[in-house]
């Protein structure tokens, strides 16, 4: 089956091919193979795929990364619409 | 098994855990039974150091621990599913087992130890008050400060001669790797995305396969998340119960309670058709429902259930009441689904946010045409 894929052309996720060193760290932590290593450079090879959990940018050194972290959940979203306030994910802990 | 009124029971033939003591012995080893604490049953011994005892954990789970993860999975009392954090012990655990960080959800905990059976490892479990590792780490819990407190609160550096974290990958939105080697003398390095791969990953040197690094979410895992997610909608169901029965009394004699009751059970059940379409059949057929956005393939389920249900009623429906059901429950399925965003591992915020905006004036509109036909239906 092919992976569950979302809404696409909407992610935040920037990367600043000048500032990056290669050294793959954005690779490891990325939980959909967002990126890809070549010529000792970062690429994005699956941006539709990102989440935005922002695990990448902030576990690159050199801060080549850039996208608006958060949780993508309707209900921490309507709270924060509500409160005015960051979207959080205040659940109970279930989510 | 040797039973003894004054020892906690011995779990047998866990290889994780020492051979049931002596009944003296293990008398004299309850020195951390002390007034006013009570000792987990998953603690089977207790590993001795310089640095401090150590409570070595089973790896075989107990009924109460598989009755435990169902109540979470059911949604009871999961604001106090947690654990204490701190250094934990699995096997025979020395100064060269490896560090395996994890968060405070007993579920995640739980989960760890059964899968390290037969292995020798720290665990150094972070106070994410009670949630679990990516959640945790989207919400700031699970973070490099509170490692770094971790590794120092324990002393793991008198503990173990190596100077390795092995961090769980989900564990990354909060943590910087490139900051705790300054922060605490250790380096980082992130383990697979389940726990089941650690034994895997540990025996081919600390290296993870592209597989362990993804995230999937197939059909059982869509599902076991399902009743948490109905359990969580609770308290609005019942609102909307009393409001259907009040609003089902209203018509020609002004207000009648027969009608409140025949009327108002109908427009339940399709609210209710609704919830279980949007909240239980939408996430089960996730990837065979057509459209990116939740909401979309809610709308979509629902109007199915809800023709189906017109069709099967359609003796005791006229089109109006048909049109209220079909409305209602494409509108109730839609806002379910679109809440199950939550509850996925490939959603973004940013699409989310997107989706709602177009999804929340159409559902909306949807119950309002719903409401407006089931009122005028009385008449």
């Amino acid at each position: 089956m092919s992976p569950l894929r979302y809404i696409e052309n909407v992610v935040t996720l920037q990367l600043d091919a000048e500032k990056c060193i290669g050294c793959g760290m954005c690779s490891v932590v990325c939980p959909h193979g967002v990126f890809a290593i070549e010529d000792r450079k970062a690429r994005i090879v699956e941006r539709d795929a990102c989440i935005e959990c922002g695990a990448c940018a902030g576990n690159c050194p050199v801060e080549a990364l850039t996208v608006k972290a958060g949780v993508g959940c309707a209900s921490a979203i309507i709270h924060g619409w509500l409160t005015g306030g960051e979207p959080n994910c205040d659940c109970g802990g279930s989510c | 098994m040797t039973t003894n009124s004054c020892c906690p029971p011995q779990l047998e033939e866990d290889p994780g855990c020492p051979p049931a003591p002596e009944p003296a012995a293990c008398c004299a080893d309850l020195g951390d039974d002390r007034p006013g604490y009570k000792l987990w049953p998953f603690v089977c011994a207790w590993l001795d150091n310089p640095a401090g005892r150590v409570p070595q954990v089973a790896t075989r789970l107990t009924v109460a621990d598989i009755t435990g993860r169902w109540q979470m999975r059911w949604g009871f009392g999961r604001t106090r599913y947690s654990i204490a954090p701190g250094l934990y012990a699995i096997g025979r655990a020395s100064s060269g087992s490896p560090v395996l960080v994890t968060a405070n959800y007993k579920m995640t905990f739980d989960i760890l130890r059964r899968d390290m059976h037969d292995h020798d490892a720290w665990l150094l479990v972070l106070d994410t008050r009670g949630i679990n590792v990516w959640c945790a780490a989207g919400k700031g819990t699970f973070s490099t400060e509170e490692l770094v407190r971790q590794v120092q609160r324990t002393r793991l550096q008198e503990r173990v001669d190596h100077r390795t974290l092995i961090v769980p990958q989900l564990g990354a939105p909060g943590v910087a790797a490139h900051k705790v080697p300054k922060a605490c003398g250790f380096k980082v390095v992130y383990g697979p995305v389940r726990s089941s791969d650690l034994p895997r990953f540990l025996e081919s040197g600390q290296k993870a396969t592209p597989d362990m690094r993804r995230v999937n979410f197939g059909f059982i895992d869509r599902l076991v998340l399902t009743p948490v997610e109905l359990v969580s909608m609770r308290s609005q169901i019942l609102w909307s119960i009393l409001a259907l029965f009040i609003l089902g009394g209203i018509g020609p004699e002004i207000f009648s309670l027969s009608a409140a009751w025949h009327r108002g059970s109908a427009a339940l059940a399709s609210g209710l058709l609704g919830v279980v379409t949007g909240a239980v059949v939408v996430p089960a057929l996730l990837p065979w429902l057509p459209a990116r956005s939740f909401a979309i393939k809610g709308a979509i389920a629902g109007l199915a259930s809800g023709f189906l249900a017109a069709m099967l009623f359609s003796t005791a429906l006229d089109w109006i009441n048909s049109l209220a059901l079909l409305m209602a429950v494409a509108a109730v399925s839609s806002w379910c689904a679109m809440h199950f965003t939550g509850s996925t591992t490939f959603t973004s915020p940013s699409g989310v946010e997107k989706e709602m905006r177009q999804a929340i004036p159409a559902q909306a509109a949807a119950l309002l045409v719903s409401g407006l036909s089931w009122l005028a239906g009385a008449f």
